[in-house]
């Protein structure tokens, strides 16, 4: 058996070929084996595009290591390509010598055809730089479930766990978590059960008798650091973020949402915890969704929405409503490719701008980025922290690269979590005495330090109050159209978000010897593919700076020094520069930006060029 | 706490402090006094009540009482009470709205609000046109209105808000008008006692820009014959002297018949209770617009477990069956594997 330190898995096939779950059926036991990894589902829009097309091909790539890695990998060493349309869709992005193992019955003439080949590609010398391993998969999985008794017809379906259990073998995965789950999850269907059961073993045999595999291949387990890990995909952190962050400030949550595209996992996860006392309400569309959740934070509950671009604008009025009124509402963008209906399954980090300023009006506000699946878990508790501190709606900007990956995630102890319910709290009396000596309650005598306003729910006797959209006079929260209180009012709640920067942690500068001429400043989901760059760039000896952004509005106080700091600036993101913007307009940085927008995250090998390239215009300007 | 009786209530109690800015001889101020004076008879409390409003002048009301009110967005009213009623059944959240907040900007909230039976009482203030814009035909306008967007009429045809609340299914339909406080007291009072989504139409005159759109069927003279009172149990009859009445043809459509020649018995007996929403929607076929005899009262009232008890049972089932939420456990519900 010969060993690997990191290997790149990608598992190809028709949308019906069940890759997805043979994907997560492979990142499971590896987690289970103790490898580091990271993963890319990469799926099309459509339920069933036309079967056999390129169109319709789903894959998922998996990055398994015995070291810690940040990214799914560029280039996949090996490709499970189910039909023609899987090889064709995917054989641009292998490493040279990778392995592809076909499914040898898909490649009749008719697959050929609708997957858009004039030739057989295993015989016009196409994949001549790659070691192709042919395996009727399909004749192999209908001889393996004849015990079960299933129907061919459904037998066949059963080719996934074929695939998966000779991947499982070439890399030597332990067999038990598979078994197991297969038993769990057709407990009341043992024809099922058993026909998966007899595809995995005969695709693990398979790979160790037909003798057309030199040998099997280990990845080590990684030396992660110790503690209780499970697998966490971005949206599920999300959804636990927020069931915590209600836990944590001991409030009720309510969800308002509208299902798309990749969000919805959340409304889906979190519908499922309604022991916490989480509300869930499917909206009749997005923009109920927000007012809902809006109406909930006004009786005192945590109110958050989910959406994804298309939904965020559509809940852009509502959002200003929310700053007006100035009560807490966390809301979700995860951040599809744009603009309009655009790529509803692939990734992009292109609303910030949206984000920060997609209102009419002066109205700021928090807004918040993961890095990581599992640091999604974290950002849903510090949106909701400022949310509910400074009575302001927040946005919290994940992606579909973050939303759908995994990684291991160390669980943390609950004890160490922030208590939220000391951050806030609600108005239970009158806080103005009037001239007349009455006491009276004003919704917008504001906090001094924090400058937000008091949080009266309705039940609360004596201060009751009527708030609206319409502009507030300071203090007393009466309709006013008066210039110089409107003129105030939009400063206080300036100040107000801008205030956060010096309630949020200082930008930590990753730059070991303190030399390097050049930051690399990312923010959200490039996180693992900036750090990897950046680690392989430092192994071969340059010098680089790495800081990562998870607040990006107010920025951390220290961002301007930082940035001033250093002769050259780049700023990857996966749109056309839009950090850089703010980076430029806010601190007259000429800072360079590496932009990518296709739809896939960015690739460690992208990032290590761009940091070359600027490495050079350094040692140029420098002679 | 149980032997507490809330003190009562005077209408005093119920008007804030701000100053009341409808324009002088609007409807909507006998709206307003007819809700302040009905709540200290029903006993309600000011800090357990919301009023959430929409955007037009109807949409002002909530900054009038002194309870917890929210002036929203366009509409999108009926949603915002929606999550308010839902996170907190305890607080009676009252809708207001008009036609164009209503019916055209917000009409899918309204349907789904009626649909899901959330626990509102939402009162539509219809003047069949635009005021807080100035003057532009609306959802309720009658076709070929014109009006300072429609210089050669309107080409819209209207909606019928009662027929519209019907055909959502919602469980408490009501009419009133803006000339008849005892009236709009009554029927107020049966929304405001109903578990569930209720929704009341108000006929309410504009006097500036749509002066005398309910003349024909609302003024003191024209009312016992275009008026055609719903009274649960009773046959629909109307007229000055209570010569007219309705009875349902071969189609079941509602039709307008001489008592004299029809003879009492064949009159239609008022159901508000029937299930099938089909009675209820013939009696509000029966006028297309405020210009022949119109029903008003309650159409239908029928009982249907409410959106937010729904809500609260899936609740405590859930915790029954789970047993409360439990924050380490769910951190730790996938596969887990520990890193020594």
């Amino acid at each position: 058996m010969k060993t690997l330190d990191r290997v790149v898995v990608r598992f190809a096939g028709d949308s019906g070929d069940g890759m997805q779950l043979a994907g997560d059926r492979f990142t499971t036991s590896s987690a289970i084996f103790g490898n580091d990894l990271v993963t890319l589902p990469d799926f099309p829009a459509e339920i069933r595009a036309p079967a056999g097309t390129v169109a319709g091909v789903s894959a998922f790539q998996i990055h398994i290591s015995d070291h810690d890695i940040f990214t799914p990998g560029d280039h996949p060493n090996v490709l499970v390509a189910m039909n023609p349309a899987a090889l064709k869709a995917h054989v641009g992005d292998l490493e040279p010598g990778a392995a592809i193992l076909l499914n040898s019955d898909a490649f009749d003439e008719r697959s050929l055809q609708k997957a858009g080949y004039a030739a057989d590609p295993r015989a016009d010398g196409s994949l001549s730089g790659f070691k192709v391993y042919e395996v009727p998969m399909t004749t192999l999985t209908l001889e393996a479930v004849k015990p079960s008794g299933t129907k061919a017809r459904d037998a066949e379906r059963s080719k996934n766990f074929f695939a998966l259990g000779l991947v499982s073998w070439m890399y030597s995965r332990p067999t038990e978590p598979t078994f197991e789950w297969l038993a769990k999850r057709f407990a009341s269907n043992e024809m099922v059960r058993e026909a998966n059961t007899l595809a995995f073993k005969a695709g693990w045999n398979f790979g160790e008798t037909a003798e057309i595999f030199e040998s099997a291949y280990e990845v080590k387990p990684a030396h992660l650091k110790p503690g209780t890990y499970t697998n966490i995909s971005g949206n599920t952190a999300l959804a636990w973020g927020i069931v915590a962050a209600g836990q944590l400030a001991k409030l009720p949550v309510f969800l308002g949402s509208y299902p798309i595209t990749p969000a919805s996992d959340v409304l889906h996860e979190l519908s499922k915890h309604k022991n916490f006392g989480v509300r869930t309400f499917q909206a009749e569309d997005e923009i109920a969704g927000v007012n809902a959740a809006l109406g909930a934070a006004y009786g005192g509950a945590l109110g958050v929405t989910t959406t994804s671009g298309p939904g965020l604008d559509l809940k852009a009025e509502a959002i200003g409503l929310a700053i007006s009124l100035e009560l807490p509402l966390v809301v979700i963008d995860i951040q599809r490719g744009g603009p309009s209906t655009g790529l509803p399954t692939k990734t992009e980090q292109a609303d910030l701008l949206h984000a920060l300023y997609g209102r009419h009006g002066e109205a700021p506000l928090p807004v918040v980025a993961p890095s990581t699946p599992g640091d999604c878990f974290y950002t849903a508790i510090e949106a909701a922290r400022l949310a509910l501190k400074y009575r302001t709606p927040v946005i919290v900007l994940s992606d579909g690269y973050l939303a759908n990956g995994a990684e291991p995630w160390p669980i943390p102890d609950v004890a160490t979590l922030p208590d939220l319910s000391r951050e806030f709290g609600m108005a239970t009396e009158p806080n103005k005495i009037l001239a007349d000596g009455s006491e009276v309650f004003w919704p917008y005598l504001r906090d001094p330090e924090t400058l937000a306003r008091p949080w009266a729910v309705p039940g609360t006797p004596g201060l009751m109050h009527r708030i609206g959209g319409l502009e507030k006079s300071d203090g007393p929260g009466s309709v006013s159209y008066d210039p110089v209180n409107h003129d105030l009012m939009v400063r206080l709640r300036a100040q107000k978000v801008a205030g956060i920067a010096s309630d949020i942690p200082l930008v930590e500068v990753d730059d070991p010897f303190g030399k390097a001429e050049l930051l690399v400043l990312g923010w959200g989901s490039t996180y693992g593919a900036i750090s990897a760059a950046v680690r392989a760039v430092r192994a071969a000896g340059a010098e680089v700076a790495h800081v990562h952004l998870r607040h990006m509005n107010p920025f951390p106080s220290n961002l301007g020094e930082v940035v001033r700091s250093y002769k050259r600036v780049l700023v990857p993101e996966v749109n056309l520069g839009q950090l850089r913007k703010l980076v430029r307009s806010e601190f007259l940085v000429d800072a360079q930006g590496l932009n990518k927008v296709g739809g896939l995250p960015l690739r460690r090998t992208d990032v290590e060029l761009a940091i070359a390239s600027q490495l050079e215009m350094l040692r140029t300007e420098g002679r | 706490m149980t032997d507490l009786i809330a003190p009562a209530t005077t209408r005093k109690d119920w008007a804030s402090d701000q100053e009341v800015r409808w324009c002088p001889g609007c409807g909507d101020y006998s709206i307003l006094t007819a809700v302040q004076l009905l709540m200290p008879e029903l006993g309600a409390k000011r800090e357990e009540t919301v009023f959430v409003s929409g955007i037009g002048c109807s949409s002002r009301f909530p900054y009038y009482m002194n309870t917890y009110g929210v002036h929203s967005i366009h509409g999108r009213a009926p949603a915002l009470a929606t999550g308010l009623a839902v996170a907190r059944p305890d607080l009676h959240v009252w809708v207001i709205t008009g036609d164009g907040d209503a019916l055209s900007i917000g009409g899918n909230h309204l349907l789904h609000a009626l649909r899901r039976n959330v626990n509102l009482t939402i009162i539509l203030f219809n003047n069949q046109i635009y005021g807080l814009t100035k003057g532009q035909y609306s959802p309720t306008s009658e076709a070929g209105k014109v009006t300072k967007s429609t210089p050669f009429g309107s080409l819209d045809h209207p909606f019928n808000p009662v027929s519209l609340a019907l055909g959502a299914e919602a469980t408490f339909v009501a009419r009133t008008h803006d000339m008849d406080r005892k009236h709009m007291m009554e029927t107020f009072r049966r929304a405001y006692q109903h578990k569930g989504a209720a929704f009341v139409e108000v006929y309410q005159n504009c006097n500036v820009f749509n002066d005398g759109a309910f003349d024909a069927i609302t003024s003191k003279d024209n009312r016992p014959s275009m008026l055609v009172p719903l009274e649960h149990g009773k046959p629909v009859r109307f007229g000055p002297d209570g010569e007219k009445g309705v009875v349902l043809d071969a189609h079941g459509s509602a039709v307008i018949v001489d008592v004299s020649e029809v003879g009492e018995d064949a009159l239609l007996v008022h159901d508000e209770a029937r299930e099938d929403p089909a009675l209820a929607f013939s009696l509000s076929r029966l006028a297309s617009g405020p210009y022949s005899p119109t029903p008003i009262g309650v159409f239908r009232a029928v009982e249907r477990p409410d959106y937010g008890s729904l809500v609260e049972d899936q609740l405590a089932d859930a915790a029954a069956r789970k047993g409360p939420g439990d924050l380490a456990a769910l951190l730790r519900s996938g596969t887990t594997w520990t890193v020594a």
